[in-house]
């Protein structure tokens, strides 16, 4: 006869939370998280009470007291009577314009000159190279102010423009004036505008979208998903017979042909800047201060996209390149058509964390006057309220949103240039 | 469990957290040294010269403070600050004491919870334009570009003074008055408007003032005046009453060069109660009684100050007008001292 002893039944003792590992692990954890919780929760708790014993206890009803302040770069209509948060909706409007021309410039700016670093051409290579260190081994606020200060000393005022025999004058056919408050360039304007849509009411978050842009956009994508379309059947064709129709004059067509005509209904026509007083009226005027600011932040950010593009190919092994040029393909396209396409799965993790310094940086607005998120809510609100704390925490999830939802963006696109597997 | 540990904790969090201790006088003579918030160099207020060494108007304020309490004028570390950095500076403890061109305003002292002692210069704000401009009147300034600096009053009265005026005007924020100097005298922005003292004092360090005029318009009250923090109130008698004494030494007459003899007695019991010989003044305000004296002889009487750093012998050259005594017919005017 057999008997199974059972091993014997382990008993939990409270030290085996710290001797025995399957249990330390967690142990640790715990004790980390309590201590976390507890230095949070004594800064919040400090915070406040500091700030209750100062008599500013935490509140966001500034917000809507009028700002009494002008801001100059407006996308919106705003004046000095509307209230601190349409201040900062103007100012996060700012951050975002200069956000977007500044990643896209820094971007096609940077592909080119990391492709050029490449280059077998010697001078070239080096011209790049020289390039990369400068921009990268500089701080970004010194280039900020630096390229403003060029821009004041160096450009005429719109007072050299006056007289008749003016020691300025404008270029482009008399459509652009270049002055040290910076370039003003012809306008789009309607005729027979479609005029505009008012969201929001008469609140702090109100804005007009334009039915003549709406009209435009809307005609633009229709004709270039046809376009898309008709590539499409190409494409088709040219799978079953080998043959490739001509298609390029009907795409084109089929672009331009609905626009122009949708722009001669609405009198589409330009206007022009005009010297009128102190300073050109009429045009669109791109301060210096964004132009500054937009320069900067693309020149320095495309210093380091240029280096990771160069890894992004040289991570792309030689095989690629040999079999292509095996194939008869040309150098240009071989980049287009092998090299990048693989390269930009490299690229992209990077490149996102670029576009969000990129966007972090600009909040050096400051130094030149740019009225952003940080000049307006971080800046004049906070100094006129006294409500640092309100004004910090909002600016920082501000960011965060803004970061947050370029990397969300990125990350799709990063999904859908991956490594397919089949 | 966790939860119990977590409120237990926010209590004990909530007993500790004290607020910051209030003796501000304490802190100043154990450190040796005054804190003092400045401009970041406008000169004439406050601005260091060739050697290095912080001069001016509201600098003199400063060391006048220093002497009272250190026995030293030089005791002083300057803090330059902008208009925007001036107020966290002086709310967080950077700084002891602001004396920086700072206007006082009910929201400054309410709601910023700050307290003025004083004012120093009783001010408004004025535009500058070049000459060659050909504008008399700042009501002409329709389309102007102006240069103004981000954080101050002027930039609240400047919107207010245009709107009001039906005109536009294109804002070119700017954070220090050397920016706006470059900016302004490089044409890129036609109009520079803050404080007229402000105004004067930087015209006169261009190249050539004469080409540039201040418009006749005042559109505003800036009366300037040093801060300290609310709710130190020893801390804020002192730089009050050194204030005071500085203006009183004027009213009576008490200067640089006479306050050695003064200072072994005099007919009048109010020059004698501020220089000491009387009374125990000194002692209320936890000081000795000499400080007043040792505060007037860092710089002078207040028109002594005003006269060397700002007056119309300087290249400066502002008049005393609103800040000449009230026996002259102008604002100044200390409380008595008894
Ligand atoms: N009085 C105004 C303006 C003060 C101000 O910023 N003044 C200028 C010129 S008068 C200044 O001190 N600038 C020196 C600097 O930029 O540090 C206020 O208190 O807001």
């Amino acid at each position: 006869m057999t008997t199974f002893s059972d091993p014997p039944k382990e008993q939990f003792r409270l030290s085996m939370l710290l001797y025995d590992t399957r249990y330390r692990s967690a142990t640790i954890q715990v004790i980390a998280l309590i201590g976390f919780m507890l230095l949070a929760a004594w800064i919040i708790s400090n915070t406040i009470q500091n700030l209750e014993a100062l008599g500013k206890p935490v509140e966001f009803g500034f917000f809507g007291e009028p700002a009494s302040y002008d801001i100059n770069q407006r996308l919106l209509e705003y004046t000095s009577r509307d209230t601190h948060l349409r201040a900062a909706f103007v100012g996060l409007l700012n951050t975002l314009v200069v956000a977007v021309l500044g990643c896209i410039t820094a971007t096609v700016l940077g592909v080119v000159i990391g492709v050029l670093r490449l280059s077998h051409n010697w001078i070239v290579a080096r011209l790049m190279t020289v390039y990369v260190e400068m921009f990268r081994n500089v701080p970004v606020l010194l280039w900020i102010v630096f390229i403003m200060a060029i821009l004041i000393e160096t450009l005429p005022a719109p007072r050299a423009f006056r007289g008749d025999n003016p020691e300025a004058s404008m270029v482009l056919g008399e459509a652009v004036a270049v002055t040290n408050r910076g370039v003003y360039v012809p306008e789009p304007l309607f005729s027979n505008s479609l005029g505009n849509i008012h969201l929001f009411g008469e609140s702090s978050l109100r804005f007009d979208v334009s039915l003549d842009l709406m009209a435009i956009l809307v005609v633009l994508g229709v004709s270039i998903w046809i376009s898309n379309w008709i590539k499409h059947r190409a494409d088709a064709i040219q799978e079953k017979t080998g043959d490739r129709p001509v298609t390029w004059w009907q795409r084109l067509g089929v672009v331009v042909v609905p626009l122009a005509l949708l722009l001669a209904l609405l009198g589409f026509h330009l206007g022009y800047p005009e010297l009128k007083g102190f300073n050109f009226s009429g045009g669109t005027h791109l301060r210096n201060s964004l132009i500054a600011l937009w320069l900067a932040l693309s020149l320095y950010t495309a210093a380091f996209i240029a280096e990771i593009v160069r890894a992004g190919i040289m991570a792309i092994s030689k095989g690629q390149s040999e079999a292509a040029a095996a194939l008869g393909l040309r150098p240009n396209r071989i980049m287009s058509l092998v090299i990048l396409p693989q390269a930009l799965r490299v690229i992209i993790p990077p490149l996102i964390s670029n576009y969000l310094n990129l966007t972090k940086n600009s909040s050096l607005a400051i130094a030149v006057g740019y009225m952003d998120i940080t000049g307006t809510l971080g800046g004049i609100t906070m100094n006129q309220t006294g409500r640092e704390l309100e004004c910090v925490l909002l600016l920082m999830l501000v960011y965060l949103s803004i970061s947050l939802t370029i990397s969300a963006i990125m990350n799709w696109y990063n999904e859908s240039v991956k490594l397919k597997e089949r | 469990m966790k939860k119990t540990v977590f409120l237990g904790a926010a209590t004990v969090a909530g007993l500790a957290a004290g607020v910051a201790a209030a003796g501000t006088a304490d802190d100043v003579k154990a450190r040796g040294k005054l804190n003092c918030g400045v401009t970041t160099g406008l000169v004439g207020f406050a601005a260091p010269d060739a050697n290095g060494e912080w001069k001016g108007f509201d600098v003199a304020v400063c060391r006048a403070v220093a002497a009272a309490v250190l026995g030293d004028a030089n005791a002083v570390e300057f803090v330059p600050t902008t208009g925007k950095t001036r107020f966290t500076a002086l709310a967080s403890g950077e700084v002891d004491m602001l004396a920086r061109n700072t206007t006082w305003t009910f929201s400054r002292d309410v709601d910023l919870k700050f307290e003025f002692v004083g004012v120093n210069y009783y001010d408004g704000q004025g535009f500058m334009v070049p000459k060659s401009l050909g504008v008399s009147s700042a009501k002409e300034l329709d389309g102007a570009t102006v240069c103004i600096q981000t954080g101050t009053t002027t930039e609240l009265n400047l919107a207010d003074f245009f709107r009001s005026n039906n005109i536009s005007y294109e804002p070119v924020p700017i954070e220090t008055n050397a920016e706006a100097q470059q900016q302004y005298l490089a044409g890129a922005c036609d109009v520079y408007t803050t404080d007229a003292s402000g105004l004067a004092a930087t015209r006169a360090t261009f190249e050539n003032p004469g080409d540039h005029v201040l418009l006749p318009e005042i559109i505003s009250k800036e009366p300037l005046g040093p801060l300290v923090r609310h709710g130190d109130n020893e801390w804020g008698d002192v730089v009050r009453w050194t204030l005071n004494a500085l203006i009183s030494a004027e009213e009576y007459g008490i200067t640089s060069a006479n306050i050695d003899e003064m200072a072994a007695g005099t007919d009048n019991p109010e020059i004698n109660r501020i220089l000491g010989t009387e009374g125990t003044l000194g002692e209320m305000l936890g000081l000795d009684n000499q400080w007043a004296m040792r505060a007037i002889k860092a710089g002078g009487n207040f028109g002594e100050i005003f006269a060397q750093n700002i007056g119309e012998n300087t290249p400066i050259g502002l008049a005393r007008g609103l800040n000449a005594q009230w026996t002259d017919g102008g604002l100044l005017y200390s409380p008595p001292f008894r």
